[in-house]
């Protein structure tokens, strides 16, 4: 195998299907445009793609800064609870959370009557807000736990004593970090950064169930558009995903204002010589909170997921259900183990390609083609929402005489490819290839030091992005809806069709499956971190 | 090879072929199904309605050697998109849907675009015990005439619900439901437009409003905006009464019914007359909510299977069809502890054995008797619920 082939390889998977779906969009949508602008709702639906993603990211990061450098006591438990909650799927964490803050949820009867006096839930705006503060609330919980595994991976022991100088020149901790850790962490953070605040912006489920309905955000009106049963709003569909292109173009922009502020703030900052020792302490509760919240509310949505999935009838104010019953669970077991096989399968296989793909041209890469042209190219299929290009693959591929499962496992490749050059590359060209010269006189042959001795010592790497690789591929849901013509049963499709139908007690069951195996991968990954 | 040719000769001469419907044809159609999987495209929200597919679907293997696979859609119109990008991509034969569960729109855009095999319907062998007289609405889709090219399996009509505990007399008219909802502000609302129950609900108010509720057979055509004038200044009276001041609303219909298990709202509504009884039995509602029909009637229509041009198993798609019409199947879907769906057989039509079947049913505590669930309202024609859907969104659908 040419070597050299790899990173083209890599591009055309990323690029070509991005690049048929794209086109085949622009030709559908270019005519659409003007009804687009006459739809009275547009204005909003806009703002609510780009309020709640712009606040969302801005939180997250700034806690991901917070915890970092307040070094709270419960970093310890949130870093073993990153792993489940990375790979909890994003319908399963927003329905959990919208069971827990509801006017009838699990707070308010935990409360009720004996605390509230209710004996009805309120009629309370706590959820579908309209100014979309629970799907913001919702965001922040589901993408800080990414972005601090992230930042953990990023910071590394020259970072630590970078603060230990910082710390003996007098700089309190919280300062040190923000004026010496994190000009040197945000730099390798901010592609993650960038796929969150895309994300944020463009998903669809967590926005369904959490956000506003009085318009829905832009992403959420498009696959309204996308599947309304007259057939003659796809070109409008097709129009609203160019624009959606276009905003999240816009808050990419603002963001890089955004980037260049806080750097100019920190700058002038370190000038001024503040030591602030007294930020520490009062810091320090902030980031507590912080941190206990992100762990609390997750595992309490989890937590009532498996309640409802062995629940009987649970009327409100009952903090419990009245009556238990396994009849969800034993009902759902032999699609549960049918959908569960496939989905890892088809997970395990598109990972492996993935990180085969990507190691291969990381290891070609070479002056002549600069890491700076694959880290764009990675980025396409991460901000290109996925209702905007799916159906023109779908519609390529039809043509092709290729069986379902394996257009699935392509169209699980172009999305599962970039979390794994993102989680790789930083790693595997930080290897001190002073190493492979040292084994190269000492006769080893490249293939050799690639496999047994840059790889193995890569090891901790690999295995948390093969497992963030299968934790995104058993969550995709468009990509196999629509390239497997729906023959393709996974437990996400199963989990969504579920979704439309708002049982509780079954999503329960599906939620909890979808995340257990994806959990499972992160959990041997910090084996194999150890 | 068999199949696809003849799907080629289906599409081809299709008119000619259902005509017939004779007894030989059936058999050998049924000796061709033998052994073929059908992709059943059917909404997957709701796991009573995936149980019972997946005993049809062992019915369906004991009898005829199909296997059915239930392809768990969110939205029919996912299948519909399907089939259109197939049909775009020129696609004869070898397409991925054999079998779609269907009414209203889809059935009309289906139709409309030629998308459709058959007429098959027809030529079902049990075709001859369905309640067509008595059941206009079996070949009546939204007033588009079905003309073989969809078999019905099920009838539905909207029913209310409500806690008796909690509220023993609930109000029975469209007006009267808007001054119950002023006394009780909060506590009633209905799923967002163009959600089909939503629309449904608009409609019912329709009929209540109108005039003339007759115009609503025929297209919305120049009269339209006239004619729902009425419409208009009951919502805007009615919608600082509703559930969080209709700043929100529930999506569909197992999020209304999910509020009223919750109990946010005292008044919900479904388009299963069977569906609280149902809820019941799962253990999902108290079992003292009951079921309420308004005077002068409630809308009603059918639930149909229709076949793809390109379907991949015609035959077996027309052996499934032909088996939910079976009257065993129809008796178990009508039961309330598996769907409590009302069928579409004529009574009249079935022998003394498969009439004991439905004689044996039990009803369950919530369900409202034949006589009970008062008359049916035809659906206005489908282009009604278009308009209404767009102008909803226009005046209340783009800000809270």
């Amino acid at each position: 195998m040419r070597l050299g082939a790899a990173p083209l390889t890599l591009r055309v998977v990323l690029v070509l299907p991005v690049l048929a779906g794209l086109g085949l969009t622009l030709k559908q949508g270019a005519g659409s445009l003007a009804a687009l602008l006459a739809w009275p709702g547009l204005l909003r639906a806009c703002l609510l793609s780009l309020g709640p993603g712009l606040v969302a990211t801005l939180i997250s990061t700034l806690l991901v800064g917070l915890i970092l450098g307040g070094r709270p006591r419960a970093l310890a438990p949130l870093q073993r609870l990153l792993a489940p909650l990375l790979a909890l799927p994003h319908a399963a964490a927003a329905l959990g959370l919208a069971f827990l803050i509801s006017p009838s949820g699990w707070i308010v009867r935990a409360l009720s009557p004996w605390a509230t006096g209710w004996h009805d839930p309120p009629d309370l705006l706590t959820l579908n807000d309209p100014w979309g503060l629970a799907l913001t609330l919702g965001l922040v919980l589901k993408e800080t736990p990414f972005l601090l595994l992230m930042a953990l991976a990023a910071l590394s022991r020259p970072m630590a004593q970078r603060q230990m100088v910082a710390a003996t020149l007098g700089y309190g901790r919280v300062t040190s970090f923000a004026l010496v850790v994190w000009p040197g962490v945000y730099p390798q953070l901010r592609l993650p950064v960038l796929a969150v605040l895309a994300y944020a912006m463009t998903n669809v489920d967590m926005a369904l169930i959490l956000g506003p309905s009085l318009p829905h955000p832009l992403s959420v009106q498009i696959s309204l558009w996308m599947t309304d049963p007259s057939l003659t709003q796809q070109s409008l569909a097709a129009s609203a995903s160019l624009l959606q292109l276009a905003l999240v173009g816009l808050a990419l922009i603002m963001w890089r204002g955004a980037e260049l502020a806080g750097s100019a703030l920190l700058s002038t900052l370190s000038h001024t010589g503040i030591r602030a020792t007294g930020l520490d302490r009062a810091l320090q509760p902030v980031a507590s909170l912080a941190a206990l919240i992100l762990m609390l509310l997750p595992v309490l949505g989890l937590a009532s997921l498996a309640v409802w999935s062995v629940a009987g009838l649970w009327q409100f104010p009952d903090a419990l259900p009245a009556s238990l019953t396994l009849t969800v669970w034993s009902r759902a077991a032999p699609d549960l183990w049918a959908a569960s096989a496939l989905s890892l399968g088809l997970a395990v296989t598109v990972t492996a390609v993935a990180l085969t793909l990507t190691i291969a041209a990381l290891y070609a890469e070479t002056p002549r083609h600069p890491p700076k042209a694959l880290q764009t190219l990675i980025f396409i299929p991460l901000i290109v929402p996925q209702i905007a290009i799916l159906p023109g693959i779908a519609q390529a591929l039809i043509t092709l005489p290729l069986p379902p499962l394996a257009a699935v496992a392509l169209g699980h490749l172009i999305f599962v490819l970039p979390y794994v050059v993102l989680g790789l590359a930083g790693p595997f060209r930080a290897w001190n290839l002073r190493m492979a010269e040292v084994a190269a006189t000492l006769g080893a042959g490249p293939w050799r030091i690639l496999l047994t001795l840059r790889l193995p010592m890569l090891a901790p790497a690999l295995a948390a992005t093969a497992a963030l690789g299968i934790a995104v591929s058993i969550g995709q849901y468009l990509p196999t809806l629509l390239l497997g013509g729906g023959r393709i049963t996974t437990l996400t499709t199963e989990a969504v069709a579920l979704a439309s139908g708002a049982n509780r007690r079954i999503l329960g069951a599906y939620g909890l499956t979808q995340a257990f195996w994806p959990a499972l991968a992160f959990l041997f990954a910090q084996r194999a971190r150890r | 090879m068999n199949r696809r040719e003849f799907g080629g000769l289906a599409v081809a001469g299709a008119a000619l072929w259902a005509g017939r419907g004779m007894a030989g044809d059936w058999s050998a159609l049924v000796a061709r199904a033998k052994g073929q999987e059908v992709f059943f495209h059917a909404w997957g929200g709701d796991p009573k309605i995936n149980d019972f597919i997946a005993w049809v679907g062992q019915q369906a293997m004991d009898q005829y050697g199909v296997k059915l696979t239930h392809v768990k859609l969110a939205a029919t119109s996912d299948a519909v998109a399907r089939v259109q990008a197939e049909q775009a991509a020129g696609k004869t034969t070898g397409g991925a849907v054999d079998l779609i569960w269907i009414n209203g729109e889809n059935f009309a855009a289906m139709k409309k675009a030629a998308m459709l095999f058959g007429p098959f319907a027809e030529s079902l062998p049990n075709w001859a015990l369905v309640d067509v007289a008595g059941k206009p609405a079996t070949v009546n889709d939204f007033t588009e005439a079905t003309l073989g090219l969809e078999s019905p399996w099920a009838m539905a009509q909207l029913v209310f619900e409500h806690d008796s505990a909690k509220l023993p007399a609930p109000p029975r008219s469209i007006v009267a439901l808007a001054d119950w909802a002023k006394a009780n502000p909060g506590r009633f609302t209905y799923p967002q437009p163009p959600d089909y129950l939503g629309l449904t609900f608009l409609k019912q108010a329709l009929y209540a409003l109108l005039p003339d509720p007759t115009v609503l057979q025929a297209p919305a055509a120049e009269g339209y905006d006239a004619a729902v004038t009425p419409l208009w200044p009951y919502l805007d009276a009615l919608h600082p009464n509703l559930w969080r001041q209709a700043k929100a609303f529930p999506a569909n219909e197992p999020a209304l019914g999910q509020l009223l298990a919750d109990g946010e709202v005292m008044i919900s509504f479904a388009f299963n007359p069977g569906r609280a009884s149902a809820e019941i039995a799962a253990g999902n509602l108290a079992n003292t909510v009951r079921t309420f029909v308004l005077d002068g009637g409630t809308i009603g229509n059918a639930s149909y299977v229709a076949i793809p041009f390109d379907a991949s198993a015609p035959e077996g798609a027309q052996v499934l069809a032909n088996l939910l019409l079976d009257p065993e199947v129809q008796a178990r879907a009508q039961d309330a502890d598996v769907l409590g769906f009302q069928t579409v057989l004529n009574m009249a039509a079935l022998t003394d054995a498969d009439r004991a079947r439905f004689d044996a049913i039990k009803r369950g505590p919530a369900t409202l008797s034949p006589s009970d669930l008062g008359p049916t309202l035809l659906e206005p024609h489908a282009s009604w619920m278009t308009r209404i859907g767009d102008d909803w969104v226009k005046r209340y659908g783009v800000a809270p």
